[in-house]
């Protein structure tokens, strides 16, 4: 039984004080496996040098969305833009298998909870990374070297072991080689897919850290899925709450977690506290 | 009317030992080879009285080529003489009618395991290279079909990244033989395992050139005058073997690829690996009539 | 001071609803004021009076269920109280101040980097935005030696004055207040107030929620208390606002 107890928060406006149009627009977003409707109608934009979180339980549709952020996956409906250049209008779910993967290549880093999902475990962490700059063109032995090491060094990884291979590396190590990959091609748009859960909580806090020294330093617009409120609340500006397949609330970061409004949000907010 | 009326009479064996239908499928393949160079085209592979990995690719490209009129070189290793070379020769000549030869010049195909000749081939020439793995991905993708579509993407970050890490591990690029090539501009193919030295010969070539493997079932095409550009970093340089300054202890020729004979001292020396060129040297040292054609390597560099 | 308010807040109503408690919890109903700019409002009440709720309502960590808040930003006027979620943050960017007692101290980084900050984002150099995050640090009484150590291992004193130094650096048009002299000895609410009534002279508006009101009642034009409902300007005289 649901009771009425009182007035609803105040419907929110439409942006009219922001000038900077949404980098990423997603908008009616359904998707179905089986009889599982893994997403229903989602609706997200993304503004430039944001971190937008996306937090749920398993099989929210947290990851489902974010894999169609990286187009690994197309729904059933719905629309998705970016905008980069002369590309504002495109439906990118309409893009050839080629484009997709050189638009992905070129302006999407994406880094996994499975490393083993993100890199080539027999290959050295340095060209892992300097595989994205090959895929992009970068034919200078030097040029690839150099750059390999500067993502590197920006994912505060130690450069002693940067020709190491990813399998002989910890978790931690290795999300940041992921990091330096992801972040190799300077891209528009960074997917975190629950990027520290697995790790000790200690190098967890170091891999957060450097994430927040990156969106600080190169302002990367984020989008971070977790089912960790501590990692959403530490890192978002903004979130959107899912649940099964339905995005139930969204606001400004402290707003959610001081005052959720949904039922379910208020669950999930007092079961972390 | 009996089935023996309707049926062509009975013959021990079809020209050329494939039958039509055989070689209809392999001309069709090769002509769509021709049509995408460096593409890899499946085709039926079929039985030759041979075991498979030993040549049979290549001779059935060489079997759907050949004519009564055809002159036949075969090369295994830069030798004619090989006891592989010399069967198939003999039984390519016996079943299609077509002469034999040592001479470069002189052949109208020349069929070769591991090396192109150093007399530089000419536009009525065919050169058919026995292949064992024609796939350039098979060392970073497992998956065929994965390939393929990394093929249809040219997607060939993995395969420049293996030569990252080559020269990252050891200094320097270890691809010996096989170098992976970027064909026409699109799609990246190996050359047999013909030695860095041979790769450039193919490079808008006079002359065209089948690359069939049989046991794989694929087989790809270069046409002439078409680039054949191995992949190579900006800032590090194609380098062919250092065989430039080697002399051939028995012909004497300089400046061409080398066989290594070690010796008991430790030392090394070397012959010259086409032999036929080392032969025609001979011959001429000696008085002997002999053209040498022009050769693609001249004083140890390559010129043409 | 213009005559158009800077901030016009009209019916503002906060109401939590708990869903696990299937009840309701009143914060504060239809609270209305004006606020000029280089002004500075106290508010008063006893505890639980929402007083905290208020100022985090207009900060918008609380969202309204009724009313408005009108505010003249530099883009144009806005109601906050149903404002995007981006529009919001843009202003929290540019022209908000919110002080708590507690700093958000991020690991590594430096005490000076985090007072320098909103200079940095705001486009001063780094060389100039360091100086002065080095003279407010100063003003507030952090030692040299910690200019350059990370905050998040300093006592809870220290790194309010890390938190006050970043807060105040840069003179924003609408600074909220919640009780940001708790743990800060006696130079470093000296040191407080001598910024506020500072920022005031500029022109900035201030609403403040304070333990010890005696810290800055010569800053106070007015005061709302939230108990009784009551206003009162800068003389002794009360009289009820109108709601």
């Amino acid at each position: 039984m649901s009771l009425d107890l009182g007035l609803p928060a105040l419907e929110r406006a439409e942006p009219r004080l922001m000038r900077a149009e949404p980098l990423l627009t997603m908008s009616g977003i359904s998707k179905r496996f089986g009889n599982v409707r893994a997403l229903r109608n989602v609706d997200a934009k993304v503004y430039p040098g944001e971190v937008m979180g996306i937090v749920g339980e398993s099989g929210s549709g947290k990851s489902t969305l974010l894999r169609m952020m990286n187009l690994e996956d197309t729904p059933d409906t719905g629309d998705y833009t970016l905008r980069l250049p002369g590309r504002e209008n495109e439906n990118l779910f309409d893009l050839a298998r080629y484009e997709r993967r050189m638009l992905c290549a070129r302006h999407i880093g994406i880094v996994y909870q499975n490393p083993h999902l993100g890199l080539l475990m027999k290959h050295s962490s340095s060209g892992n990374v300097a595989e994205r700059l090959l895929i992009a063109g970068e034919r200078s032995f030097d040029v690839l070297r150099d750059k390999a090491r500067e993502a590197l060094d920006a994912s505060e990884f130690p450069l002693d072991r940067m020709d190491a291979r990813p399998i002989e590396l910890s978790g931690g190590m290795q999300q940041r080689v992921q990091l330096a990959k992801a972040i190799a091609l300077e891209p528009a748009l960074l997917l975190l897919d629950e990027p520290t859960t697995g790790l000790d909580v200690s190098v967890q806090a170091l891999v957060l850290d450097t994430l927040k020294r990156l969106q600080r330093d190169r302002k990367i617009t984020m989008v971070l899925v977790s089912h960790d409120l501590g990692v959403i609340r530490t890192m978002a500006d903004r979130v959107m709450v899912m649940r099964h397949g339905e995005v139930v609330e969204q606001g400004l970061a402290d707003q959610v977690f001081q005052d959720p409004q949904h039922a379910y949000t208020q669950q999930l907010v007092h079961a972390k506290l | 009317m009996s089935l023996a009326t309707l049926t062509k009479d009975w013959a021990a064996t079809s020209y050329g030992f494939l039958d039509a239908s055989a070689k209809r499928e392999l001309r069709r393949k090769m002509l769509k080879a021709i049509a995408v160079p460096g593409c890899q085209m499946p085709y039926a592979s079929r039985e030759v009285p041979m075991a498979r990995g030993w040549g049979t690719g290549g001779l059935q490209v060489t079997l759907t080529l050949v004519n009564p009129t055809s002159v036949v070189k075969v090369i295994d290793q830069g030798a004619d003489d090989g006891v592989n070379a010399a069967s198939i020769r003999r039984f390519i000549s016996r079943v299609s009618g077509a002469s034999e030869t040592w001479d470069t010049l002189g052949a109208s195909i020349v069929q070769s395991r591991h090396r192109i000749p150093e007399e530089m081939m000419r536009e009525d020439q065919i050169l058919v290279l026995q292949v064992p793995n024609p796939e350039p991905l098979r060392g970073v993708e497992p998956n065929i079909s994965i390939a393929r579509q990394m093929h249809a993407d040219a997607d060939y970050g993995k395969l420049w990244l293996t030569l990252y890490e080559q020269i990252v591990r050891k200094g320097r690029i270890m691809q010996g033989a096989s170098y992976p090539s970027m064909v026409n501009g699109r799609h990246v193919m190996t050359p047999s395992p013909i030695p860095r030295w041979d790769v450039p010969k193919l490079n808008m070539a006079r002359h065209l050139t089948f690359l069939s493997a049989g046991r794989e079932k694929r087989l790809h095409a270069v046409p002439p005058y078409t680039r054949v550009e191995p992949l190579v970093f900006s800032d590090r340089p194609y380098l062919v073997e250092d065989h430039a300054d080697l002399t051939c202890r028995r012909s004497g020729v300089q400046g061409f690829f080398m066989n290594e004979l070690p010796q008991d001292g430790g030392g090394s020396v070397f012959e010259v690996s086409d032999s036929n060129l080392g032969i025609k040297a001979l011959n001429k040292t000696e008085g002997a009539p002999t053209e040498i054609g022009e050769t693609w390597y001249r004083n140890g560099e390559y010129s043409a | 001071m213009t005559s158009t308010p800077l901030l016009r807040v009209q019916g503002l109503t906060k109401t939590f609803r708990m869903y696990h408690l299937d009840s309701m919890l009143h914060a504060f109903e239809g609270v209305s004021f004006d606020l000029f700019e280089g002004e500075f409002i106290l508010l008063r009440g006893h505890n639980g009076a929402g007083k905290s709720t208020l100022l985090r309502t207009i900060w918008r960590s609380y969202l309204p269920v009724g009313g408005h808040v009108f505010y003249r930003s530099n883009h144009g006027e806005i109601d906050l109280a149903n404002a995007a979620d981006v529009d919001i943050a843009l202003l929290r960017r540019e022209e908000i101040g919110f002080v708590t007692q507690f700093l958000n101290a991020r690991p590594r980084v430096a005490a000076q980097d985090i007072v320098a900050e909103p200079l940095l984002l705001a486009g001063v150099s780094r060389a100039e935005a360091l100086d002065q995050a080095r003279h407010w640090l100063d003003q507030f009484g952090v030692r040299p030696e910690l200019w350059r150590a990370y905050p998040s291992t300093f006592s809870g004193g220290e790194q309010q004055k890390v938190n006050l130094a970043r807060a105040l650096i840069l003179p924003q048009k609408l600074l909220l207040l919640d009780e940001p002299t708790a743990s800060l000895d006696a130079g470093a609410r000296a040191a407080l107030l001598r910024r506020l009534a500072e920022l005031k002279r500029q022109g900035v508006a201030i609403i403040g929620v304070f333990h010890h009101p005696g810290d800055v009642e010569t800053l106070i034009d007015r005061e709302i208390n939230l108990s009784t409902r009551v206003v009162a300007d800068e003389t002794t005289e009360r009289e009820d606002v109108a709601l």
